[in-house]
């Protein structure tokens, strides 16, 4: 078994022996019920497809990822295991990406989770499947961006409340910048290719995108890309730290 | 074998280690002396490869930590201090996930895993949450997980801190049964342990090398070193007596419990005419002894009176 491998079957297990996998599963499967069927209009637009369901995520995501993520590293760093960790024969690198691979798995658990309101619009209507699951993607990729720049701020303190705030900040920011509210704000002030450039940056643009059901590549690779610099991130910044 | 070659790290204008050159050889259990603060820690951190040297570098096994980390890390055993686990792991799932890290497995991975759960007498315990274990207990699964891999290299920092007097004994008979092929880096504040130890010693103060040499020639070093020491009632008269014997530099009496110390000049002996002197004066005493020389004494010495000079 590779290093990466026994790291993600570790972080997995200790996410079920301790409370936080079920509080985040429990959480997060109410909210996003409540929040489709009361602030999403489930019933009300009568159309047979879960664009309120996945509309509602990145929210969902801003408040509940940071929480899965701030432990990520800086737990280690207070409980003394970074040393033990560190000094088994593991690139810095495997860690990262044992853990990253391990919390993703854990918030795509709670997304298969939600399959009930796929039978239920399925019992319903007609939607269409393919576009459903493209939007189950699409959060998925979401989610692993946040969870990124979480494992990425999660290395730089040994306080998971630190962690926890720093991401949300940055989720909250790079969401916002794709609103269209705030587009249009920053318009009439900044420089038009500024604004636009920044408005591309947002995760929002492009869940949305996959999330109706338009598989660009260009959307795929943001995410993807994204995952890998904030990683790549947060192994300079363990580095870092081991200089520091 | 561990090499440390210039060996430095710097926390902005603090030097926590300052040059340090040391080596430790096959068979042989080096004690890293030192009072708390010397770089002790620091230093092992630097050689496990968890901290990067501000300069120089350490080697394990000939394989330069910072260059070739991970063969580095594949030879060396380490218990980091205060033997940091995972505390809501059972001692069966850690020490797994440590051997699977290790990339121990088949039958030789599980005989080696039911080797060192019976050397470290963890039967018991397997399937007990770590947080819910003594600090003996815990101290024990670190030094499991810490030898594994059947390492050639062993590095424990401070191993026996903390545990009780039964503890520290059964830590040390371990350490004691593993060193015969391997090369073991043991950090410590505890003089005592040097003794039952080590057979080196290299003391580091402010994260400098004051002194590298086996604890015998430490002892040397002691003015109590060649002295005799007895305790007698009606002392005045004897101790005039004795220090008019060639050989004797000084004669000290311990205010609290009487008992006298004879101190020789530059190499003299003196046991034999102390004694002589004693019985022809037909005095009573109820033991004597000579000293071999403090460890503590020299420790002290060394750390405290060196520690100003550049």
């Amino acid at each position: 078994m590779s290093p990466v491998q026994a790291i993600v079957r570790r972080e997995l297990r200790s996410y079920f022996v301790t409370p936080v996998a079920y509080v985040f599963l429990v959480i997060f499967l109410a909210l996003a019920g409540i929040l489709t069927f009361y602030a999403g209009d489930f019933y009300e637009r009568r159309q047979a497809d879960l664009q309120p369901f996945f509309a509602m995520h990145p929210w969902l995501y801003l408040i509940l990822v940071p929480a899965v993520s701030m432990r990520l590293w800086a737990e280690e760093a207070k409980a003394g295991s970074l040393e033990l960790l560190l000094t088994l024969p593991v690139r810095l690198w495997q860690a990262m990406l044992g853990k990253f691979v391990a919390a993703w798995l854990f918030v795509g658990l709670a997304l298969v989770l939600t399959f009930p309101i796929w039978l239920t619009v399925n019992y319903l209507g007609h939607p269409d499947n393919g576009v459903i699951l493209a939007g189950y993607l699409g959060s998925w990729l979401m989610a692993g961006a946040f969870l990124a720049i979480g494992a990425c701020l999660s290395t730089l303190t040994q306080s998971q409340v630190v962690a926890f705030i720093l991401t949300a900040l940055i989720c909250v920011l790079l969401l916002l910048a794709g609103q269209a509210q705030v587009v249009d704000f920053f318009q009439e002030a900044l420089p038009r290719r500024l604004v636009n450039g920044v408005a591309h940056l947002s995760l929002l643009r492009h869940f949305e995108a996959i999330a109706r059901g338009v598989l660009d590549v260009r959307d795929l690779a943001y995410f993807l890309l994204s995952i890998g610099a904030w990683l790549t991130a947060g192994v300079l910044l363990l580095d870092l730290r081991r200089s520091r | 074998m561990i090499e440390t070659d210039q060996l430095t790290r710097r926390y902005g204008r603090f030097t926590a280690v300052d040059a340090l050159s040391i080596r430790a050889e096959p068979g042989q259990v080096l004690g890293l002396l030192g009072p708390n603060g010397a770089g002790k820690t620091t230093a092992m951190r630097m050689i496990s490869g968890f901290l990067t040297p501000t300069s120089g570098t350490a080697r394990v096994c000939g394989h330069d930590v910072q260059s070739d980390p991970i063969a580095a890390k594949r030879a060396l055993g380490y218990l980091p201090e205060g033997a940091p686990s995972y505390g809501e792991m059972t001692v069966r799932e850690f020490l797994v996930f440590i051997a699977r890290m290790r990339g121990l497995k088949g039958l030789s991975g599980r005989r080696r895993f039911e080797e060192v759960v019976g050397r470290l007498q963890l039967e018991e315990v397997l399937d007990q949450c770590i947080d819910t274990l003594s600090k003996g207990l815990r101290r024990r699964v670190g030094l499991a997980q810490a030898i594994l891999h059947d390492p050639p290299v062993l590095m424990l920092d401070e191993p026996t801190d903390g545990l009780d007097p039964n503890q520290k004994h059964a830590v040390r008979q371990l350490i004691d049964a593993m060193a015969r092929e391997r090369t073991i880096l043991v950090s410590t504040h505890l003089l005592e342990e040097v003794h039952a130890l080590c057979n080196r010693v290299v003391i580091i103060a402010r994260g400098r090398l004051l002194a590298d040499a086996t604890p015998a020639e430490l002892e040397a070093r002691s003015r109590y070193h060649g002295a005799v020491s007895f305790s007698a009632p009606g002392s005045a008269v004897s101790q005039e007596m004795l220090g008019r014997l060639p050989q004797v530099a000084s004669i000290e009496v311990d205010p609290l419990d009487g008992r006298i110390t004879v101190f020789p000049r530059q190499g003299e002996r003196i046991l034999e005419p102390v004694e002589q002197l004693l019985r022809a004066q037909g005095l009573e005493i109820s033991e004597i002894q000579l000293e071999r020389g403090r460890l503590d004494e020299v420790f002290r010495h060394i750390t405290t009176v060196t520690e100003g000079q550049p």
